[in-house]
């Protein structure tokens, strides 16, 4: 295999299109690999899209790979296809920092659940993607070690928390990434980076060996190039698992059962809370609205469905949904204080030493290992849930999360899928939202389903202001990814906006 | 309920910050305490929106799933080694994670 070879290798290959491609001997797992390791060597100085490159173990992943396929005996369409795992899922013996000084050391003794599928589906990992500390945050700014930068324009963010496993997609780094969503933190960051994000039915992937936010909220899903990789991804690591609790316990559909199939009388709510125009002011309840570029592209692919076939209702409402943004930043930092608490300094992780006490160097390995965004959380869960706050809080918003919950079964009991845009604005500039709360609002459209434990999709839908991708993000009622994908590849087939790259 | 939260955000004060520091177990300079009260008083005088919802007669949801008490099969598996929890640790000594003394 000569240097030519590799470089012939195209670094926008779908999994789909690298699995042909590898069954067909048209190219190697290495030979793949070496294209995705030589591209990250290239831009990710620029990009800064990875905490750590596992070059040597992607290497002897991929020679395995190449004996698996060449002997025929890989079972899965993924096997052999170099990806990024974002550095809050545990891989064993890989340096898993999940963006915090805290866990600035941690070399885990063992894989979470997905990264075991996907090391027995003949996966390779190419490295642990950068993210938000703890994946709190929406930028990628929060990380610990360095802002990732967005691949379309590096002065501008990639989104987050799992920025860094979009801007390696997005930038031709790795084919698919795995990123983990609490609040929108797979599909903002695919929206800001023009690639497709998925996040998962509550409890369709196993949690086991993903650094705990929201435990709630959580769940881990693709970022890929088209809407059928996230197919193949997703069906690659779902289903049940014993070690962990809240996973669901039937065997995972087929997702791509229903692509191909068309938009044709498929009911689409365009829920009016979805639609409002631009506030300017960021009012939390109202919500801040649609950019005006955001709005156009958005208008744009309603139409585009509509015309294939698909009949939009835009009359549909749900009110409580505008209580989303409160309900969110009541439920996440409650649950965060108390996951959170396991950060001792003693069991694993940070652990200063030299105070007058244990108390004492406690607090001294907290306030070294946590940033900021991660400490205002703790905090503010702390207090959300304290005595006499309780209810008030932590409680209240468990019962507004029922409301929410409730208008999303009504709507569903008209309509297929919900359609909405997954971010009000396209990708801001580095630094330039400073203020917590209104860096909050970038999660204003995509956190209701994750307090309804729905599945949601980012696809592509154009540019807008400053030549920046646009997402659209369709929701499906509980355990009906099949369908999500079926809307969503449909849509993808309507436009070329998947076949478009950065210039990085 | 006496203590509306709309009060409570507006007169979000440094002793409570303090306080949650403890209970957190954050150390923190008093410029922190300051710069989290009025980050935190921010924060919650959006929340506060909340309290206006009518909620009467609805029951909290814990989580998205329906899920209620999930009980893992009493059967006997293989734990990790003890190196391999070990090898994480600040400060081990032979097979245990060692501390400042907790009593005095």
């Amino acid at each position: 295999m000569s240097d030519a070879n590799r470089s012939s290798v195209d670094p926008w290959l779908s999994i789909a299109a690298a699995a042909r491609g590898l069954r067909d001997g048209e190219f190697t797992s290495l030979e793949l690999t070496r294209a995705s390791l030589d591209r990250i060597r290239a831009t990710d100085e620029r990009v800064r899209a990875f905490v750590t490159v596992t070059e040597e173990a992607a290497l002897e992943e991929a020679a395995r790979a190449d004996e698996l396929i060449g002997r025929g005996d890989a079972s899965s369409a993924l096997a052999g296809v170099p990806i990024g795992l974002k550095d809050v899922l545990m891989t064993e013996g890989v340096r898993t920092t999940a963006g915090s000084r805290m866990l600035e050391e941690l070399r885990p003794p063992y894989d979470a659940t997905v990264v075991a599928r996907l090391r027995e589906a003949g996966v390779v990992s190419v490295g642990k993607t950068n993210m938000d500390e703890f994946a709190m945050g929406s930028s990628t700014e929060h990380s610990a070690w360095f802002p990732t930068a967005n691949p379309w324009d590096l002065e501008r963010v990639p989104g987050g928390s799992s920025g860094g496993s979009a801007a390696a997609v997005a930038g031709g780094q790795c084919i698919a990434a795995l990123g983990s969503d609490t609040g929108g933190s797979i599909r903002q960051p695919a929206a800001f980076c023009g690639v497709v994000g998925l996040k998962p039915t509550y409890g369709r992937v196993s949690r086991y060996g993903l650094i705990a936010f929201a435990s709630s909220l959580d769940q881990i899903g693709p970022f890929t190039r088209t809407v059928e990789d996230a197919a193949l991804l997703l069906q690659a690591v779902a289903g049940p698992d014993p070690l962990d609790s809240t996973c669901i316990d039937e065997p995972a559909p087929d997702f791509g059962a229903r692509l191909g199939e068309g938009l044709d009388g498929l009911r689409i709510a365009a829920p009016r809370q979805f639609f409002q125009a631009s506030g300017g002011d960021g009012d939390a309840r109202a919500g801040r609205g649609m950019d005006d570029g955001v709005a156009a592209a958005i208008e744009a692919a309603l139409d585009q469905l509509a015309g294939a076939g698909a009949r939009i209702d835009r009359g549909a409402s749900l009110p409580s949904v505008a209580h989303s943004l409160p309900v969110y930043y009541v439920l996440a930092p409650s649950e965060c204080s108390a996951n959170l608490a396991r950060y001792d300094g003693v069991k694993y992780g940070y652990g200063a030493r030299g105070g007058e006490s244990m108390w004492e160097d406690m607090e001294a390995t907290r306030r070294r290992g946590f940033g900021r965004e991660v400490k205002r959380r703790i905090l503010l869960g702390a207090y959300a849930l304290s005595a006499g706050y309780y209810d008030a809080y932590y409680l209240q918003a468990q019962k507004v999360r029922t409301l929410i919950r409730r208008e999303f079964d009504a709507v569903f009991e008209q309509a297929d899928l919900i359609v909405a845009p997954t971010t009000p604005s396209v990708a801001f500039r580095q630094g330039e939202i400073t203020d917590p709360y209104q860096m909050y609002l970038n999660d204003i459209y995509t956190i209701p389903a994750n307090i309804a434990g729905l599945p949601a999709i980012s696809a592509p839908c154009g540019f807008a202001e400053a030549g920046m991708p646009v997402g659209l993000q369709l929701v499906a009622n509980r355990n009906q990814e099949a369908l999500l994908l079926q809307a969503a590849h449909a849509f993808e087939q309507l436009n070329q906006w998947s076949s478009l790259h950065p210039g990085v | 309920m006496t203590d509306s939260p709309q009060s409570a955000a507006a007169a979000f004060s440094s002793d409570q910050v303090r306080h949650l520091a403890t209970l957190c177990r954050i150390g923190m300079t008093p410029e922190e305490v300051e710069e989290f009260r009025a980050e935190l008083a921010s924060i919650l005088g959006h929340i506060e929106a909340l309290a206006a919802v009518d909620t009467a007669g609805v029951p909290p949801t814990a989580n998205g799933a329906d899920l209620l008490n999930v009980q893992a099969r009493d059967a006997a598996r293989p734990s990790l080694p003890v190196d391999a929890v070990l090898a994480n640790a600040p400060q081990r000594e032979a097979d245990y994670f060692r501390v400042q003394a907790v009593l005095e």
